[in-house]
């Protein structure tokens, strides 16, 4: 009976949707590929909704120092629909399509000098940092207050995660001095997690592809190789540049302390790529599936019903396995940077 | 914008944020969480400690009240059987006494008889003995006087004739 009744609502839902998109817009000027890339890169103004012409959207400040003018910050709404304001404007193409470029006296458009604008990201980063402190906060509050009382609901659910962590993860892979990284490893965690999480969220404030941005897996990458090495012992620093294989291998040539040394710089780029693959896929499968409801809109109505089911099936279909995915890529990054310590503090009896 | 090159920018601001979030995190957050529930585990083992050594204790206590109340039994049974032991003998004693009181009230009932026996043949001699003299005085004749040496010779004369004082 509930399922039956679902079945319908999704049916009433659909025609709604079928109905009151304007499907001259959705059939014209429809592009998929921008549509995705706005939804998963970066931008200097949040775009919310459109409806009926009216564009929602958060403009957010521009903080730009060029060559000649120096600082600069004005918001992001004198630059839109490639307006220039001060010598600065968006570039609608060529390589830096999408980014403030500055143009100098002599015509030639180059990026700013320094170009720290609060965009689309950095406001979907912080607030996803602050939703972060305000799980994690509030709860350590909790525990000094109620040490010895058994934690429920919510706070149980966030204690089950860090210890989850802690125990089966880090401290495994990390032995006995575990407890000098987990303040990071656990920081990553729940900052990966949160803001894949958030970023599932299709609408505003979350829906930014923080974690499917190679910056933010680039920093977080930089971080663990930084800790990775900097931890690391002589047994470890022997293994890169005279590890133990027949001598041939290391004089005159030394391949293997050249393959060892490559290996340093490419565990931790694999753990960059791995995290920003994963969630910018994940978005962009979901977009585009989203999409083809769009893009079915001038194939007739029946076409476009059809087809718009079979898109909220899959779309419902990813966000599952986004959400499995979500904790999956959280996890594996912590538990690989807990794996490349655990061996740069190798040490042999 | 390019997906795959990094934008400076966001790196400047991710890692501004994400220090301050790691530092807030590792100050005010986790460690606080983690000493809570290493206190709690702590607490936790202590009280099944101190519970564990409760039930021995209190196992303990109960042999022991249990060895009190054996104990007790036996006393019980010994003052039950000394009491018993008791009664017998005062029964016993009481029944003496009851005996030799009997025996005694007996012997007085007896003396009593016989004094008041003695006393009635004391008073039937000195009615014999008057009817006597005065039976003799009317077959001799003459009135005898009731003297002192008379009734001498008269309790003589029934002492050996007719009936023995005693």
């Amino acid at each position: 009976m509930i399922l039956k009744n679902n079945i319908l609502r999704l049916g009433i839902l659909l025609l709604v949707v079928v109905l009151f998109t304007p499907s001259a817009r959705a059939a014209e000027d429809f592009n998929v590929k921008e549509t995705v890339f706005e939804h998963i890169g970066d931008a200097y103004s949040w775009h919310i909704a459109t409806i009926a012409d009216t564009e929602i959207s958060i403009h957010l400040p521009v903080i730009v120092k060029g060559k000649d003018s120096g600082w600069q910050v004005f918001s992001s709404s004198r630059l839109e629909q490639g307006a220039e304001y001060k010598g600065y404007r968006i570039a609608q193409e060529g390589d830096y399509k999408g980014k403030i470029v500055e143009r100098n006296h002599t015509g030639l458009e180059t990026r700013p000098v320094i170009d720290i604008s609060i965009t689309k990201n950095v406001l979907g980063l912080w607030i996803n940092c602050i939703v972060l402190l305000l799980i994690i906060l509030p709860v350590a509050r909790w525990y000094k207050q109620h040490t010895f009382e058994p934690p429920k609901g919510f706070r149980g659910a966030v204690e089950t995660l860090m210890l989850d962590v802690q125990d089966e993860l880090i401290k495994p892979c990390i032995g006995d001095d575990y407890k000098r990284y987990t303040p990071f490893l656990l920081t990553a965690f729940f900052f990966i997690f949160v803001n894949n999480l958030m970023g599932l969220i299709p609408f505003f404030p979350g829906g930014t592809n923080i974690t499917g941005n190679i910056t933010i897996t680039l920093f977080l990458a930089v971080c663990t190789f930084l800790i990775v090495n900097i931890s690391g012992t002589k047994e470890y620093w022997k293994e890169i540049f005279w590890p133990e294989v027949p001598s041939w291998l290391k004089v005159p040539v030394p391949f293997m302390p050249v393959i060892e040394l490559f290996g340093v710089f490419t565990k931790p780029f694999a753990l960059m790529i791995r995290l920003f693959a994963n969630i910018m896929a994940g978005h962009s499968v979901i977009i585009s599936l989203v999409c083809v409801i769009f893009i079915t809109v001038s194939m007739g109505v029946g076409i476009n019903i059809g087809m718009s089911a079979v898109s909220v099936v899959f779309t419902i279909f990813m966000y599952f396995i986004e959400l499995l995915v979500a904790y999956i890529q959280a996890y594996v990054f912590t538990l690989l940077s807990a794996v490349f310590i655990g061996l740069a503090k190798v040490k042999h009896d | 914008m390019s997906l795959l090159t990094p934008d400076t920018g966001l790196l400047f601001w991710m890692t501004l944020s994400f220090g301050i979030v790691f530092f807030i995190l590792a100050k005010y957050g986790f460690p606080i969480i983690n000493r809570a529930i290493e206190k709690r585990n702590q607490y936790i083992n202590d009280s099944l400690e101190a519970a564990r050594e409760a039930e021995t204790r209190l196992a303990a206590l109960h042999s022991e009240s249990e060895a009190l109340l054996e104990q007790a039994r036996k006393e019980r049974n010994l003052l039950l059987q000394e009491a018993q032991e008791m009664k017998k003998k005062i029964i016993s004693e009481a029944r003496e006494t009851a005996e030799a009181e009997a025996r005694l009230q007996i012997e007085k009932a007896t003396i009593e008889i016989e004094e008041t026996k003695k006393r009635a043949l004391g008073e039937i001699r000195g009615q014999i003995a008057e009817i006597s003299v005065a039976i003799a005085g009317k077959v001799l004749g003459s009135k005898l006087e009731s003297s002192e040496q008379q009734n001498r010779l008269i309790d003589r004369l029934l002492d050996d004739e007719l009936i023995p004082k005693n």
